[in-house]
């Protein structure tokens, strides 16, 4: 009873914050709509991908990669809380510290979900006005992209978690998760296809965690893809139980 | 029955020891003070008694339970007021507070009971819809006053409760305390570096410097222990062989130009005093605070105004980076 209670407590927290902070909401969107119609349309003028518009092609990478960074960042939110005494309040209360993680998590994802389902009704709007065609972005496609990003956000916001649970300053947090978004996001293949790529780089894109939602995307909403469903899908729940395990153990760890 | 007990209690930081040995015991319905200057160990020995650390040798037991072993029904038995903010400002006073309820599994009908009368405790009610980032530093303390008994602990620990607020809010927060453990009926331990805190609330304290109890008792023993009353006399040449010879003269210091004198019933025996040191240019009596217990003991004075982690300047850091 407790267990559960302070899990709802550990969202509600995070989701009151988010909808009070509507400038998080609001940058969150206007990054991926610039990279969509200033990136996408100024390099899309002059090449498509095997047939397909540019904007088109890059649209789920573009949802993956706002998923990235809105997740990641999310651990951030930890290292303020520690800077104040808050992060104490919530670690002596009497409930466990994977319930406070898997709390966290489902706050994180939270938010990073709406924004995805802002970017996904967005992009049905674009293509129904002609903007960018190409995209099926009917209920079901909707639904079935909220499934994979959310089992990549959840892996994502641990990631971020994991990194807050470490970091004393909010400074170091950042220098720690540029280094990690950067090659995430340019190895994913969001912005290029990647079944011609060069022998060195191939490797680094197949390790990158966030080739495969990118690519599940791609399937289901362009209907073309690298890999086949399963890969994808059996990797993504791969990573998420990685993240999950070395998180728990790191909230475990957690200094106050 | 001890509601906190500790045996040979320490805490070790790479090398450097911040609790040393610590053996403490504090009774049921008392308010216990643990005085120390910046660093002596107090938030040390709470954090350890919170199980937010863990101990490197030594065990303590709250309310009954050992704080590694039975961590969870120790936090399920006490109550924390930290040093630092830790309410979201993000969030309005009740947001807060049924946050707490929610994360101590309080059923929703005694959790909304219990957010009325805390917030009618502290004098909050009217506020209670206001965010927080609008409170000032001393309601902001009320607040987490009422949080951290929200949930009936047996036992409250306060972390310098009134560090960096002033003289006005202070008072409150003293009242407050004063009137919670009358209605409340639990036990308080504040950590404090000062005097007056201690004087005005607790019925018993312990000195700790260096991570080690100096000294413990109730604040009037400990002020009995200084033996008299202190005098303090200005003056260019003293006769100290005179005045040593007078029976009610119980120690004699020179420092700085400055006679320090204890002494038994000076209002009577001053004029003598006066008398026997020769030409004075100023004289000053006062009666034993902890002041001079805590110079007695230690051999320093604590030192004030100076704290690393003043409460309110962490707020507009916060703020401002923010």
């Amino acid at each position: 009873m407790s267990e559960r209670s302070g899990l709802y407590a550990i969202w509600y927290r995070e989701f009151k914050v988010f909808l009070r902070e509507k400038s998080r909401i609001v940058a969150s969107i206007i990054n991926p709509i610039l990279w969509l119609l200033v990136f996408g349309g100024g390099l899309g003028s002059s090449i498509s991908v095997k047939g397909t518009n540019y904007q088109a092609f890059i649209y789920p990478g573009i949802l993956a990669q706002a998923a990235l960074f809105s997740s990641i960042f999310f651990g951030v939110y930890i290292v303020w809380d520690r800077k104040i005494d808050f992060l104490k309040e919530v670690l002596v209360a009497p409930i466990s510290r994977t319930t406070i993680f898997v709390g966290k998590i489902l706050g994180g994802a939270t938010d990073a979900l709406i924004q995805s389902a802002i970017l996904l009704v967005l992009g049905a709007v674009l293509s129904w006005s002609g903007i960018i065609p190409g995209l099926n972005l009917g209920i079901l496609s909707i639904v079935l992209s909220l499934f994979i990003l959310f089992i990549t956000i959840s892996a994502l916001v641990s990631v971020g978690l994991i990194i807050g649970s470490k970091m004393e300053s909010p400074e170091g947090f950042q220098l720690i998760s540029s280094f990690l978004l950067f090659p995430l996001f340019f190895l994913s293949g969001a912005l290029f296809p990647i079944n011609n790529l060069p022998a060195w780089l191939a490797p680094f894109v197949i390790i990158d965690p966030l080739t495969y939602p990118v690519d599940a995307l791609r399937k289901i909403i362009l209907g073309t893809s690298h890999f086949s469903l399963m890969t994808d899908f059996g990797v993504m729940l791969g990573f998420l139980a990685l993240v999950i395990i070395i998180g728990t153990y790191a909230f475990k760890k957690m200094k106050v | 029955m001890a509601v906190i007990e500790t045996e040979n209690l320490t805490k070790k930081y790479n090398g450097l020891t911040a609790v040393d040995n610590l053996n403490l015991k504090i009774e049921e319905g008392e308010i216990f003070g643990l005085l120390g200057p910046n660093g002596a160990g107090k938030t040390t020995t709470l954090l350890t008694l919170t199980t937010l650390i863990e101990p490197t040798s030594g065990t303590a037991r709250v309310n009954g339970f050992d704080v590694v072993k039975q961590s969870d029904l120790v936090r399920k038995s006490i109550g924390i007021v930290f040093q630092d903010p830790s309410s979201d400002e993000i969030l309005t006073g009740y947001e807060n507070l049924k946050l707490h309820g929610l994360l101590y599994g309080m059923e929703p009908s005694l959790r909304e009971k219990r957010i009325k009368d805390v917030l009618e405790l502290v004098d909050l009610t009217d506020r209670k819809n206001d965010l927080v980032k609008k409170y000032s530093g001393g309601m902001r303390r009320r607040l987490e006053l009422a949080r951290g008994l929200m949930h009936h602990p047996k036992i409250l620990f306060l972390d310098e409760p009134t560090l960096g607020l002033d003289p006005q809010s202070r008072t409150h927060i003293w009242q407050y305390i004063e009137k919670l453990q009358k209605e409340e009926n639990i036990s308080v331990i504040i950590t404090t570096h000062y005097m007056e805190e201690v004087d005005r609330l607790c019925n018993r304290m312990a000195i700790i410097d260096a991570g080690k109890i100096v000294v413990l008792g109730t604040p009037e023993e400990l002020k009995k222990v200084i033996g008299g009353d202190v005098v303090t006399v200005k003056t260019e040449n003293p006769n100290i062989a005179a005045v040593k010879k007078l029976d009610f003269v119980k120690k004699i210091e020179t420092k700085n130009g400055l006679v320090y004198l204890t002494v038994t019933d000076a209002d009577k025996n001053l004029s003598e005093i006066l008398q026997a040191i020769g030409k004075v240019e100023s004289v000053e009596v006062h009666k034993p605070t902890l002041d001079d217990v805590f110079i007695h003991y230690t051999g320093k004075e604590i030192r004030e105004g100076e704290a690393e982690g003043g409460w309110a300047n962490k707020i507009i850091n916060y703020n401002r980076k923010k």
